[in-house]
């Protein structure tokens, strides 16, 4: 029988399938961080339960890390604790850990890929709902729960039920200046925050294939905006040459054997998919949100909608008390909104590549009087990267804050975020009410016009920064 | 867990579609190491304001919440659970749920009943009419009612997640049961071992 890659991944992980009970799957590997671990280790003292496998589990600071010098404590009493905890949780019982400062440390979904963990073929589960990003690598990723991260610790299983499969064919080539941030934008637009609920998607098709694998796992990150668990891209050449030469993977013939076996985790040709949503990438622009939802894009092109362009009267309601919310008038072209904010980074958008791209548009060019512009790097290893590449002066150089690794602004756990009013541009993933802080308002972009609309104060595209 | 056959009380009307759950519990609460107290910082950015449902002094004790379509979507954080069950909260009646959400609430006992939205629409008009109605959710035969109006509707719950609501089970015992598999599975797995590629400082080897 002909399977999709999502199913042969899934029959390759089943421990037991009794009757009645969801499936028994093993999870290869465990990625922890700070927030969604410490209730989950008291619970295994609570139990007297140990960690099947620290082998498989690997932790870093990153949601609530401050992004001030190193040398700068941690202020927030309670982002203290959670950093302290996660180093004595992980002493405890015997997990490696990033923690602060650390030259591994970085935001997990950047790390896993970075450092060659994540690879083709695994299950990878993280207590953070973007952990669909690893699936750029043809492995199954999901993001858990607290109470699951404790049964991971404990059982390096989870039980669960089996999704349907759908998938998302990108077919032809983007036009220059769409980025896969614009790609992914676009499908989470056409399938809603609720389209892909109870699907894992696979993502296909020639504009997926170019993409790097940085772009890949742009695109796999927001698999969960678009309500999916997890989001996968076939094993190919890139998958296999970004792998080549990584930390976590064996050198010489042993990794050619390794390749051999990951070239197998594609879907059959003839295999059926539950669902598929077609797009073609030549009618791709480069998009923002313009709401508190990832599914309210727009075109950068485009106006403010209004409520009256929806049928629905649910709908018109969620579109009026987002544009309250986020202070827009309906008909505003986005090209004339100014910004406050602007932040690149996040685990969708802070890669070497993300950096690259925005520094190609600030190189030579200035952030506008009365934007504080963020450049805050996925981990450790971006950062030395893109130091040795002289992209940080680039960024200095051009009104840009220059940071310390972690999730930052994404979603304002530690202390760089919006204040009340303020608008963002941000090249992050969620743009709900209140997520960079209290009272502000996001607008999710890709590097590129993230870098551009820093420039000119306003949303903006990179061709209009030279014109 | 604590085991929940039947609830019986007062229902909220939340009267809102897509909660997710940076509205259920605000991200400046995921810092706690705790597992208790989360109820101060449920909907906290909505509680400031009068009006809103929560401060309705005649829904106070509510152990049921009715809310729209689509109620916590979002992020994966389990705080949304325990935000809701530290508050009072027993169970929740909504159209449709976030899948994580779903799945994070049965696991903590928390009662999830999808009816379909003009059924929640139905039983929204009932506890607005009068909001000291009881009604209650019937685990074991799968029902919702308001014995007041005689309304009544039956709900689904897959057969596991209603025997471990019943029993209270706890997941990881109920896994525990397949140690055996565990292990026989881990001598056949291709999962590397990160121990060869980190020292103990966590320094690549
Ligand atoms: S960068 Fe944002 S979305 Fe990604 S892991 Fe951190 S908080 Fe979650």
């Amino acid at each position: 029988m002909a399977r999709t890659l999502y199913e042969k991944l899934w029959d390759e992980h089943v421990v037991a399938s009794p009757d009645g009970e969801p499936t028994l799957l093993y999870i290869d590997l465990h990625l922890v961080h700070e927030v969604t671990s410490p209730q989950a280790f008291d619970g295994l003292r609570l139990n007297g339960r140990s960690v099947r496998r620290p082998d498989r589990t690997l932790a870093t600071a990153d949601h609530n890390v401050p992004t001030d010098p190193i040398s700068t404590p941690v202020l927030d009493p309670i982002s203290k604790r959670q950093l302290e905890a996660l180093e004595e949780n992980c002493q405890e019982f015997g997990i490696t850990v990033f923690p602060r400062g650390h030259e591994n440390q970085g935001i997990v979904h950047v790390i896993g890929p970075e450092l060659g963990v994540t690879q083709p073929g695994m299950t990878i589960v993280c207590g953070d709902s973007h952990t669909s990003t690893h699936g750029a690598f043809g492995s199954l990723a999901f993001g858990i729960g607290t109470s699951e991260v404790e049964h991971v610790l404990a059982t390096q299983t989870l039980p669960q039920q089996r999704a349907k499969t759908m998938a998302v064919t990108v077919n032809g080539r983007p036009p220059t200046g769409v980025s896969a941030k614009d790609i992914v934008l676009a499908i989470v637009a056409k399938l809603g925050t609720g389209g892909g609920a109870g699907y894992v998607i696979e993502y296909r098709g020639e504009a997926i294939e170019q993409l790097s694998m940085e772009g890949r796992m742009t695109v796999c990150n927001m698999s969960i905006e678009a309500g999916a668990r997890a989001g996968l891209v076939a094993v190919d050449e890139t998958t296999i040459e970004y792998l080549r030469g990584r930390a976590g993977v064996p050198s010489g013939n042993e990794f050619e054997e390794l390749a051999d076996r990951w070239r197998g985790y594609v879907s059959d040709p003839d295999a059926e998919f539950d669902a598929e949503l077609v797009l073609d990438a030549s009618q791709v622009v480069p998009y923002l949100t313009w709401g508190t939802n990832p599914a309210q894009v727009v075109a950068l092109s485009g106006v403010v909608p209004s409520p009256d362009d929806f049928d629905d009267l649910d709908q018109r309601e969620a579109v009026s008390r987002s544009l309250a919310y986020m202070d827009l008038t309906p008909g505003t072209p986005m090209r004339e909104i100014p910004v406050d904010v602007v932040f690149l980074g996040s685990c969708t958008n802070s890669r070497i590549e993300d950096l690259r791209a925005g520094a190609h548009v600030a190189r030579g060019h200035h952030v506008a009087a009365n934007v504080r512009a963020l450049v805050v790097p996925g981990s450790h290893r971006v950062k030395r990267q893109a130091e040795e590449e002289g992209l940080d002066q680039v960024f200095l150089d051009a009104g840009f804050e220059w940071r310390e690794p972690g999730c930052s602004m994404c979603l304002g756990m530690n202390p760089d975020q919006l204040k009340a009013g303020q608008r963002s541009a941000s090249t992050s993933n969620r743009n709900f009410e209140g997520r960079q802080g209290r009272g502000g308002r996001t607008h999710l972009v890709s590097p590129a016009v993230a870098v551009a609309t820093a420039l000119l104060g306003r949303f903006a595209s990179p061709d209009e920064v030279n014109a | 867990m604590k085991a929940v056959q039947f609830i019986e009380g007062r229902a909220v009307p939340l009267e809102r579609s897509d909660v997710d759950t940076d509205q259920i519990i605000p991200s400046d609460w995921l810092k706690r190491v705790e597992r208790t107290g989360f109820g101060r910082g449920l909907f906290s950015e909505w509680r400031d304001d009068p009006e809103f449902v929560l401060n309705n002094q005649s829904y106070v004790g509510a152990t049921i919440l009715v809310a729209g379509p689509r109620f916590g979507t979002g992020s994966s954080r389990e705080h949304a659970v325990w935000a809701l069950m530290d508050f009072g909260f027993e169970a929740i009646i909504a159209p449709s749920f976030g899948d994580i959400f779903r799945n994070n609430a049965s696991k903590q006992g928390l009662v999830i009943v999808q009816l379909d939205q003009v059924d929640v629409e139905e039983l929204t008009q009932l506890i607005k009419e009068s909001p000291s109605r009881l009604v209650i959710v019937d685990v074991e035969h799968l029902r919702v009612e308001v014995p007041e109006t005689g309304w009544q509707r039956t709900f689904t719950l897959d057969a596991m997640t209603r025997e471990r609501l019943l029993n209270g089970w706890d997941d990881i015992g109920l896994t525990m049961r397949r140690e055996a598999s565990i292990t026989t599975y881990e001598q056949t797995s291709h999962a590397p071992s990160l121990a060869g590629v980190f020292d103990a400082n966590g320094h690549v080897r």
